[in-house]
Order: C-alpha cells, then sequence, then structure tokens
C-alpha cells in the first residue's frame, strides 16, 4: 500500500522527536528541518509535532509564527533574503531589491508562482562590511549589485533544473 | 602589535590546559582579576557571572555560547567564529569548568547557517583531540558543545530570551530576577557569554589575566573587536584598546569627515562630531562593537527611520512600552520627514522615549530609543519644519 | 483516605509567563526567612520571595495592574505596575519582581507616574472603540487606569477604524480583537489554568495578536467554550454571544409561552451585577425580577438536578450491577456530565472514554425536554409555543444547548441558554432594581427543589447530592447518621483533586423505585465505593493521564469533572471579575442556602416523585428517561482541518 503524504510526514516528524526528544526542547530544530524539507510547516505537521512533543497546536503555531525563517506559509525551493538594515541600506540595497523584484516579478513577501522562489527582507545579517548582502537559503551573497542579481537567479535556476525532481537540494548541510 | 594582547597571535589549546590544572576559584579569580566585561554590550563583568552560576548548586549547569549576533552593524563573532573557532570553543570548555557544566550550547543565529558546517568540524576535530568529551586531556573533566540553530529573531540575542528559544518558546526576555546564572536553560544555571567574551577568555587563562589588563582604562580592560561599516573608506574588523576615542577611531577606519557615528549599534548612541573626542568604554560610550559612520552626506531621519523600522519589526511584542512605543515612534520619524510634527508632540515623543527607556521589560526596549533621543538631541534643529520631501544637500 | 499524588502534565507554558522562571513560588516555609521591605517610606517584613505587588498589597498600598490576575501565574508584560526600587537604573514590573533583599520601594515617583501614564496612552492608541459603546462600560480595567491616571486626550492618537474583524463564529465566546491589550490573560488561562490550548500569541511585535490555531474562527478549532478567558479578560476584547435580544423578542411576542430555569451558581452571583459584594444569593428575588421583567413560568433548575441524580445515580448502581452481579464489562469509573465544557474537553482530548461518560444529560437539558413534553402536555399548551430559557453561569451551555442531537423532545429541548451577565443587563434594562424585590417562590409543578440541587453549582456538588441519594438508596439508613447534618464534608473544598473511599458495610431492602432494576444490594454489601472530585480542566487532565497510565484514579467508580475552577460559581458566565476569594464566597451562599433547605436529598424531592409516577412511568433510566433525559456523545479529538 502507498504510504499517504500525510503518513510520510508524520512519520518523519516522529522520527525526528525520537532523536531530538519528546519535549518542548525539540521544538525549533524539529521546525527547523521540516522548514528545510518541505518548504513549509503546514496545519498537519503542526498538529503531528503538538503531539508528538506533549503540547498545543496552537503553541506550535505560535512559536514558529515569532521566528522569521520559520512560519506557516509555504515558500519557495529558494528563499531570498535581502538584508535592509542600515550598512547595507547605505550601500545602496533599494535598487538591488527593484532588481529582484523586477527579475522574479514579485514583491517581497511573495512566492513566484512556481514556487521556485521567495523573496522576503532581512535584518541586519552581520554582512555590514560588504554591503548590500543577501542570503539564497544558507548562501550569503555579498556586495551585490544590481547586474549581478540576474546571474545569481540563474545560477539557482541552473540547480533546481538540474535537482528538480529531488526534494532536498542545496538546503541543509 | 606583537605586545599587544590580541587575537591574531592566538591559538587555542594552552589556555584550557592551564584552567584544567587549576581549582576552579583560582580560574575565576584569574578571569575577575583581568576586569573582563561582557563584550556583547551590556558590559556585565564576566567573572562574577561565573562566580554566580558556580555558587548556584544544581544536577546539571550549562555554558552558552551567544552567536546570535543581529545588532545592526555588528558582524565580529561572524569573522571570530570563522577564523578562531577553536579559541571560542576552548573559552566554553574553560567556562564548564569554572562553573561545574558538562554541556555547552553554542546558539548561531539562522543567518549564519553557512558557519555550521565548520564550526561542527571544528568540534570533531576537538573532540579527537581529546579536548572535547570525556576526560578532557586525560583529566576527570567531561564537557561537550553542541549547536542550536535560531531561526531568525533579533530578540534572542538577549540572554533569557535565547533560554526560552533554547526551550522551543517564542524568544521573549524572562522577567529578571530569577537570573540565568540561578535559574536559566530548563531552570538550572546557566552561564550565557558572547562569543567574543568566551574567547577573550581563553586567551587570559593562557597569558594571564595581566596580560589582558595591559591596556585599557582602569574600568574598561583589555582590546574589544570592532565591527566597522557605513561611510569609511576601510570597513571591517579591529581590534582597538577600550579607551580610544572616537576621533582616533575614525582616523584608522577612513572615516574623518563624518557627520556622526552610531555607536554600539541601532540600540546604541549616535555621537554628533562634536562629542568624537570621547571614549569608548562602558564608562564613557558603552558598546558591543558596532560602529556605523555617517558621511556629511547622510540624512539622519533615514538613519532613523531605518533603525525604528528595525526595532518595530524586531520587537518581541510582549511588553507595552517596547510593542507600541517603537511604532509610536517611527511614526513620529515619518511625521518628521514629511514636515508634519509639531515641536510639542516630538517632545511628547522624546518623553515617551525617556519612559521606555525606564519601563521596558528588557534591554530592547530599554535601549531602542537611544538613536531617537540621540539623534533629537544633536539634530533636531535640521527636522523642524521640514517640508515634504527634503534630501540633505 | 488523602488524595493520591497525581503526575504533573509537562510543563507546557512559557517560562516567561511563570512567576520566578519555570517553578512556581515557593512555599514561604519552605525557603524560610523573612525579609524588611519599604514601600514609599513605610516598613513591612514579608516571606523571601514575595513579590512588590503583594507586599504592597498588604500594607494597603495601592499599585495598578492590568496583566496581573490572582489566578494566574505571573507574566509581566503590560509594565503598568512599574515601580522604582532604589539602586536600580530602570523601572520594575511590582507583580513580578520577588523581595529577597531588604529594598526601598517607590510607588508613585515622577518617573513612575509619566511611565505609568505613557503606557496607558499607548494601550489607549491601540483599543479601538468608545466606552459607552462597550459591554464591558463601568466594569473594564482599562477604563479604570484611564481613569486613575487621568487620561484626558489621547496623547498617541486613537483608533478611528477597526483593525480586526469581530470573530462570532462560536455558540458561545465571541472574539473582538480590537479591544485586545494583549495582556495574555486568556492565553494563561487556557493553557496554564484550563489546559485546553485554543488561544496563544501570534506573530511578533506590534503585528502579535491572541490567536487559535491557524488564525482560524473560534468555533472551528479546538475550545470547549469554558468562558474563563471572558472571565478574566480586562477589557471588552472577549465576551459571551449575548440572546437577550432573542429573548427579549420571545417575552415580547404574545404568542410565546416564554419559561426560563434558574441554576443556583448565577442566584448566588448576580448580586455582584448590583453591587453587592460577592456571596449574597437572590434566588427569591430573582423570581419577582424575572416575572417582572416578563416571564411566563420562573422555575428552579434544582428540579432538574435532583431528576440528575436520579437519573445519573441509578445509571451508577446499573454499572456497579453489570460489574459485581452480572460479572459483565462496565465502563468505570462512570464520569460526571452535567458540565458541558468538560463533556467537550473529553470528547477532544480523551474520546476513548466516552463511554465512561454518564449519558444522563445536564439539568438545563434534561429540563428543556421536561419543559416542552411533561409540563406541555400538563399544562395544554403547544410544544411549539413554548421558549425555553436557562440563566446559567456558563458560556458552554449556549454551545450546550445547540448541539444538534439535543432536540428529543421533538423541539429545540431549550431555545437559549443566558449566562448571570446577560440576565443582568436584561433586568438593568427592565429598570427593575433587583436587589430590592420583594421575594416570591418557584413556579408549580417543579416547585419544591431541594438542596441537593442547589450544591451542584460548587465543586463536589454532584458528588454530595449524588452520595445522599444513594448512600440512603442502598442502604436504607440516613446520610445523617454517617455524616453530621448530612454534609459529606470530604467531598467539599477547592482542592484541584479530591479522592474519597466510602464502604458499603451493610445493605437495605431496595426501595420501590428502583425494585425493577435491581433484585437486591447484596453485591454491593463489603464493597467499597472510591470517589473523585476535579474541578477546571487541568485537574481533569491530571486525572485522566492518571486514569489512562492505569493510576489510583483509574479504580475509582466514579468522578464527578467540572470544567470551571470552583465549579459552576466560577463558570464563564459569571460576573466579572473573578477570584478565589469571590469563588469562595459564592460556594458558601451555595452552601448556606443548601443547609437551609427543609428537602436535601434529591430522592425526596416530591414533585420528583410525582414525574415519575405520572410521566416517567418506567422509573428512572426507563425507556422514556432514556429517550428524554439521556444523550450521546460525539468523538471529536483533537485533529482540525
Amino acid at each position: 500500500m502507498l504510504m499517504t503524504e500525510r503518513d510520510r510526514v508524520a512519520g518523519e516528524i516522529k522520527n525526528l522527536a525520537d532523536r531530538l526528544g519528546h519535549n518542548r526542547t525539540a521544538l525549533m530544530p524539529i521546525l527547523q528541518e521540516v522548514k528545510a524539507k518541505y518548504h513549509r510547516v503546514d496545519s498537519y505537521a503542526m498538529q503531528v509535532i503538538a503531539d508528538e512533543l506533549g503540547i498545543h497546536p496552537v503553541e506550535v503555531y505560535s512559536t514558529s509564527s515569532f521566528y522569521a525563517f520559520l512560519g506557516d506559509r509555504p515558500q519557495g525551493k529558494f528563499v531570498i533574503r535581502l538584508c535592509r538594515t542600515i550598512s547595507c541600506d547605505m550601500e545602496g540595497k533599494n535598487r538591488v531589491a527593484r532588481q529582484l523584484e523586477n527579475d522574479l516579478g514579485i514583491a517581497f513577501g511573495e512566492t513566484t508562482r512556481d514556487g521556485k522562489f521567495t523573496l522576503e527582507w532581512a535584518n541586519c545579517m552581520g554582512m555590514c562590511d560588504q554591503g548590500p548582502a543577501m542570503l539564497v537559503n544558507d548562501k550569503v551573497f555579498t556586495k551585490v549589485t544590481p547586474e549581478r542579481v540576474h546571474a545569481i537567479l540563474e545560477d539557482c535556476r541552473k540547480v533546481f533544473g538540474q535537482h528538480a525532481t529531488e526534494r532536498k537540494e542545496v538546503h541543509l548541510a | 602589535m606583537s605586545q599587544l594582547p590580541t587575537f591574531t597571535s592566538m591559538k587555542a589549546e594552552d589556555g584550557l590546559r592551564k584552567a584544567l590544572g587549576m581549582p576552579r576559584p583560582d580560574l575565576i579569580a584569574e578571569i575577575s582579576a583581568s576586569g573582563l566585561k561582557g563584550r556583547g554590550g551590556a558590559g556585565f563583568p564576566t567573572g562574577v557571572k561565573w562566580n554566580f552560576a558556580a555558587a548556584a548548586k544544581a544536577d546539571r549547569k550549562y555554558v552558552v555560547c551567544n552567536a546570535d549576533e543581529g545588532e545592526p552593524g555588528t558582524f565580529k563573532d561572524r569573522v571570530i567564529l570563522q577564523d578562531h573557532a577553536d579559541l571560542v570553543f576552548e573559552g566554553m570548555t574553560i567556562a564548564g569548568k569554572a562553573i561545574g557544566a558538562k554541556e555547552g550550547i553554542l546558539f548561531l543565529r539562522g543567518e549564519y547557517t553557512y558557519l555550521k558546517t565548520h564550526l561542527e568540524e571544528a568540534l570533531a576535530r576537538r573532540r579527537e583531540a581529546k579536548l572535547l568529551g570525556k576526560e578532557i586531556l586525560g583529566q576527570d573533566f567531561n564537557f561537550d558543545i553542541r549547536i542550536f540553530m535560531g531561526s531568525g529573531a533579533y530578540i534572542c540575542g538577549e540572554e533569557t530570551a535565547l533560554i526560552e528559544c533554547l526551550e522551543g518558546f517564542r524568544g521573549e526576555p524572562r522577567n529578571r530576577p530569577p537570573f540565568p546564572v540561578n535559574t536559566g536553560f530548563l531552570d538550572r544555571p546557566t552561564v550565557v557569554n558572547n562569543v567574543e567574551t568566551l574567547a577573550w577568555a581563553a586567551c587570559i587563562l593562557q597569558k594571564g589575566s595581566d596580560w589582558f589588563k595591559s591596556v585599557g582604562t582602569e574600568k574598561s580592560t583589555g582590546i574589544k573587536i570592532f565591527s566597522v561599516s557605513g561611510d569609511c573608506a576601510k570597513p571591517g574588523v579591529y581590534e582597538f584598546p577600550l579607551g580610544i576615542t572616537v576621533k582616533d577611531l575614525l582616523q584608522q577606519v577612513g572615516g574623518a569627515g563624518a557627520q556622526a557615528v552610531q555607536m554600539g549599534g541601532a540600540s546604541g548612541l549616535c555621537v554628533p562630531a562634536s562629542e568624537f573626542g570621547r571614549q569608548i568604554a562602558f564608562e564613557d560610550i558603552p558598546t558591543g562593537g558596532s560602529v556605523i559612520v555617517f558621511g556629511p552626506q547622510r540624512d539622519m531621519l533615514d538613519v532613523l527611520h531605518n533603525f525604528l523600522e528595525f526595532f518595530v519589526d524586531e520587537s518581541c511584542g510582549q511588553c507595552t512600552p517596547c510593542r507600541l512605543g517603537n511604532r509610536k515612534l517611527l511614526e513620529g520619524v515619518e511625521m518628521l520627514k514629511a514636515g508634519a510634527c509639531s515641536m510639542a508632540y516630538l517632545q511628547e515623543l522624546c518623553a515617551l522615549g525617556e519612559s521606555m527607556q525606564l519601563a521596558s521589560k528588557c534591554g530592547l526596549g530599554q535601549s531602542s530609543p537611544n538613536a531617537f533621543l540621540s539623534v533629537m538631541k544633536h539634530f533636531r534643529a535640521e527636522f523642524m519644519g521640514r517640508t515634504h520631501g527634503f534630501v540633505n544637500a | 483516605m488523602s488524595t493520591p499524588a497525581l503526575q504533573d502534565p509537562a510543563r507546557r507554558t512559557p517560562a516567561s509567563q511563570h512567576s520566578l522562571g519555570i517553578k512556581p513560588p515557593p512555599a514561604p516555609e519552605a525557603i524560610g526567612g523573612q525579609v524588611t521591605l519599604s514601600i514609599d517610606g513605610q516598613e513591612i517584613k514579608v516571606p523571601l520571595g514575595t513579590t512588590i505587588l503583594e507586599a504592597a498589597t498588604k500594607m494597603g498600598i495601592h499599585i495598578p495592574t492590568l496583566c496581573h490576575h490572582p489566578d494566574l501565574c505571573v507574566a509581566g508584560v503590560c509594565r503598568v505596575c512599574s515601580v522604582e526600587v532604589e539602586g536600580m537604573r530602570t523601572l520594575q514590573a511590582a507583580c513580578a519582581f520577588p523581595v529577597t533583599a531588604p529594598i526601598k520601594v517607590k510607588t508613585h515617583t515622577q518617573k513612575v507616574r509619566t511611565a505609568r501614564r505613557h503606557i496607558v496612552d499607548l494601550l489607549l492608541s491601540d483599543h479601538y472603540g468608545e466606552c459607552y459603546a462597550c459591554r464591558r462600560n463601568n466594569n473594564c480595567e482599562l477604563q479604570s487606569l484611564a481613569r486613575e491616571h487621568g487620561v484626558d486626550f489621547f496623547r498617541f492618537g486613537h483608533p478611528v477604524k477597526p483593525a480586526h474583524e469581530i470573530d462570532g463564529s462560536s455558540y458561545s465566546v465571541v472574539r473582538d480583537l480590537n479591544k485586545c491589550v494583549l495582556c495574555r490573560r486568556c492565553v494563561r488561562t487556557c493553557i496554564d489554568l484550563q489546559e485546553v490550548g485554543t488561544i496563544e500569541v501570534v506573530g511578533r511585535s506590534d503585528r502579535s495578536h491572541i490567536k487559535p490555531f491557524l488564525d482560524k474562527p473560534l468555533g472551528e478549532v479546538v475550545c470547549i467554550n469554558c468562558g474563563q478567558c471572558i472571565n478574566r479578560c480586562p477589557t471588552g476584547a472577549l465576551h459571551a454571544q449575548d440572546y437577550t435580544d432573542e429573548v427579549w423578542a420571545a417575552i415580547d411576542n404574545p404568542a410565546k409561552h416564554v419559561v426560563i430555569q434558574t441554576a443556583p451558581s448565577p442566584r448566588a452571583a448576580i448580586g455582584e451585577c448590583f453591587g453587592l459584594p460577592a456571596g449574597q444569593a437572590l434566588t427569591f428575588e430573582l423570581n419577582t425580577a424575572l416575572r417582572r421583567a416578563g416571564f411566563d413560568r420562573v422555575f428552579d433548575t434544582n428540579f432538574s438536578a435532583d431528576l440528575t441524580i436520579m437519573e445519573e445515580g441509578t445509571e451508577l448502581l446499573l454499572r456497579l450491577k453489570k460489574a459485581l452481579l452480572l460479572r459483565e464489562p462496565a465502563a468505570f469509573p462512570q464520569f460526571t456530565s452535567c458540565s458541558p465544557g468538560w463533556v467537550k474537553f473529553l470528547e477532544h482530548f480523551y474520546p476513548e472514554y466516552i463511554p465512561n461518560l454518564s449519558t444522563a444529560k445536564s439539568p438545563q437539558q434534561m429540563f428543556g425536554a421536561v419543559i416542552k413534553t411533561y409540563y406541555a402536555e400538563k399544562h395544554g399548551i403547544d410544544p411549539k409555543d413554548i421558549v425555553t430559557v436557562a440563566l446559567m453561569p456558563c458560556s458552554a451551555k449556549k454551545f450546550e444547548c445547540n448541539r444538534p442531537e439535543m432536540d428529543s423532545s421533538g423541539f429545540k429541548d431549550v431555545d437559549y441558554g443566558l449566562t448571570t451577565r446577560e440576565l443582568a443587563k436584561m433586568i438593568h434594562e427592565a429598570g427593575i432594581d433587583l436587589p430590592r424585590m420583594p421575594k416570591s417562590d418557584f413556579d408549580a409543578p417543579f416547585g419544591t427543589a431541594t438542596g441537593s440541587g442547589v450544591i451542584f453549582g460548587a465543586t463536589g456538588g454532584v458528588m454530595e447530592a449524588a452520595l445522599r441519594t444513594v448512600i440512603e438508596l442502598v442502604t436504607g439508613k440516613k446520610v445523617e447518621d454517617l455524616f453530621e447534618h448530612a454534609d459529606i464534608k470530604p467531598v467539599r473544598g477547592f482542592e484541584g483533586v479530591r479522592y474519597v473511599e466510602l464502604p458499603i458495610t451493610e445493605v437495605g431492602p431496595v426501595p420501590e423505585i428502583l425494585a425493577h432494576l435491581f433484585p437486591h444490594w447484596a453485591f454491593l454489601k463489603g464493597q467499597t465505593l472510591k470517589l473523585a472530585v476535579a474541578h477546571g480542566t487541568a485537574n481533569a487532565k491530571k486525572v485522566m493521564e492518571d486514569i489512562k497510565r492505569g493510576g489510583p484514579m483509574s479504580k475509582c467508580h466514579f468522578i464527578e469533572f467540572m470544567g470551571c475552577p470552583g465549579g459552576c460559581i466560577g463558570g464563564g458566565g459569571q460576573p466579572i471579575p473573578t477570584s478565589p476569594e469571590i469563588r469562595e464566597a459564592r460556594a458558601r451562599a451555595i452552601y448556606a442556602e443548601d443547609s437551609a433547605y427543609a428537602v436535601r436529598k434529591s430522592h425526596e424531592n416530591p414533585d420528583i416523585g410525582r414525574i415519575y409516577q405520572e410521566f416517567l412511568k418506567e422509573g428512572p433510566c426507563g425507556h422514556r428517561s432514556h429517550e428524554l433525559l439521556h444523550t450521546h456523545y460525539t468523538v471529536r479529538g483533537k485533529y482540525i482541518e
């Protein structure tokens, strides 16, 4: 019998909890892993997590909503986070932002319709001496210029093309 | 620079070997004698912190390294973790020995995920070398370190919020007292130290407290690592002795001609050119090491706007003054930018800022109005009566 | 016979919301030692660990609060209670600052006054609505703070448009986030006090709001409708669904015969809405007021409470017979089913234990069914013209009467459930001065009620009432012979979980009313009845977890569960505010009323005897009883789509 997607997610969460502990201290790492793998933590996953950790689903929802990298919204395979804080701002992040929006055809906070890219703002990411900086998933790009945006996106698309059938590609170390 | 107590020359291991040979009180006394103060910005004496945790009785204790470097303009911890991870881990191990902990946790901010592999490798090497794990260096001392990833919340740099996050909660600061040194992670005594603090602790054990305090001022000993960005010729990470004047610092980083410098990040102070003679030290301008230089072409209202947007977004939202106060300050800046703020209302906002400093629950809300208040103090004349769309010439 | 120690469920509340970090504050004697502190120049000696707020209250010094609540753990989030502590750079939250050293506190310096004023100004800048258009007008903590701090203008503005839609999806609880001040009292109530976990803070910064799971409407998530959040909301952000307009419309319609049943708990508390101190029951004044307001008949829910005891007690005896005499499997312990909050809690979290729930309906629903059948028949009124209203201390009763299965009379058994607060509003609206009403009796044919029905209102009351009846029916002896004045004190009190053992040393003849069900009581002789009482769903959870583990609670025969802390007197429809002291006062009023009744045992109620003679002729748990007075439950589970 084929396992349904739900059973699979539930099984994986259970394994994670077995490894990390069936208590609340395991919540953040579990959320991080589920998010990295499935690009979102959906309603069902949250309820399974709550069950495994002995807490209420609303507590999982509440906690994940607190953190910029979590939350329940689905995200693209590539999450692009452009730093908007002061030093990057002074180095011209606005032009990079505009170019990202133009090249992706979406605004900040949105995901492309093909589910490949999500564009988000980030607060200071500790690259102030090399701004404007941005993260593509876990990879950091510095001194980004509007001209470089296109090349970076193309590289992502290539990776995506090569591994189109794989679920986890450039995400976890 | 060889006689200066700098990082560049340091290598790990000797400090730990020494520490393991010392009785715990002597170890803590060495740190206390150095005058080392928290390098994250709060400036709490490290020796005192360790002493509290050492004195607390519990079945387990924890050492947490705070690598949730999120203060705007700060990136020195990233560089330390990249280039001197061993010093940091050694500092954690020494802290473990000092307070009687067996477990260390490196809280790494989610934005630094790309450092994780490198750090895991460093940990593996140390385990291999018997510098971590069971019976470290053949002595009766067990200690290991794991990495815990943050997920994008500036507030987790506050130590009790960090602990909440470790426990799987929203990163909302706790009521203090009790303090983490008594009731920290999972209810146990927990020492939370900044990356740089722990690295210095390793150095101090190696070279002695006299070496460390050979520079700096009486109240602010040693070298501080600075993150310099903004309008200067040579942004980057610098080692300067505490007590250095803003002017001297600017000279070295190629930032002469600045109209103002933001010291200590968005939550720090905005120092105008007229005060560049002041010292960077806990007794004068306290700092976590962030220096953002503003050249003469910058509109300080834009700067303030950026800072307040940051705080509005990063406030945890639990306490009233911070949750709503930062929003009001931001709206105030928007009114000023639009040339639509009365002097009376500006005064109300300044008074509100002072109330936020006094009544907010944690350091974020207590310090987020700093920039607003210092900019309003020094640059007010430029802002009043602006017309819409003003751009500083 | 002490209550066995139960394991605490895993800690699940944010540590920041606990006093002293994580642990509950240690008992003063545990830390030992006292400390002298000075507040505004006056000195006081308190146990170490006392908060500044507690010390100040002891001295009669008022420190304003908002997020603080006597039933809940410390939050320290509103910062309204900020005070100056000598030697500290910042102000400290008096509610969250444990005194461990001889500190000097000042509660109203210029800094403190300004900061508090700013905090109130900020809260008002984010609080939509005008006081005169709010149901919490004159009973609002934010309004009081504004008054205390001399707010005479909106320093930082005031919203002119609502930012949130009102969530009226639940039959019981309405959420209006526009008025929310994020004190998180509801969150601490729902998660700590009740262990239900319906709502939490969602989001961060000034975008954080109190929301159910996935921001779904309250009616679609796991909520037991207990309304405890309403009782602890300082503003109008949470309130009960209001059915007063519908009830007025029924009263105004001459074709409708509007009857109201009043439960004991609202009668013991409604005076609080008319300026009386807690603990003064206005049962008979209320009868007059209700008639003047326009209700056609006023009945006493105690009647159906007595009926519940007959049915539920018989059910228990039947289960015992099944297990002990017939040696067949029977679901033990039997759980009470009067509290709709508890019932829904079980349906969500422990649906596998539904067979343990008594099938007897709650008194409210039994009465509704009886009114639209027995009463209608007896008085020749077409049941479709009868509107049954229930005055309950409870918001969950609104959900209960809307359960689709509650129509065994052929009609909706109970049309409207009103809370104490709604009825007080109606009485105010009718210009009736309730405390000064002359007393009058309930209407026939349910005019006699017993003390057993009255004590249903307090935790342990159902157990006590059941025991009074079961003991007498089984042993043939008087309860008074076992317990002085028939007060079964071991089941009373406010301890979260109470456990009682009752050995049956001798049995009597089977009384006539049960003769067709039981040949003899011999199977009970020598048995020890094991009984427990739990109130508040957090305690219920402890008991249920113990049962799941096979602990001492699983050996019980009968367990009384009440959804709300304190039982119905602490119900989610009761007057606001609530506190342990207020609930104790209401309970005292209830037990005093019980003492004063001539008949104090359900089976001795002559009206009960009559209904079994005239209408429920097959006796308790007979066919007609089953049809009208018993119900079934729904497996809900805790997963939602």
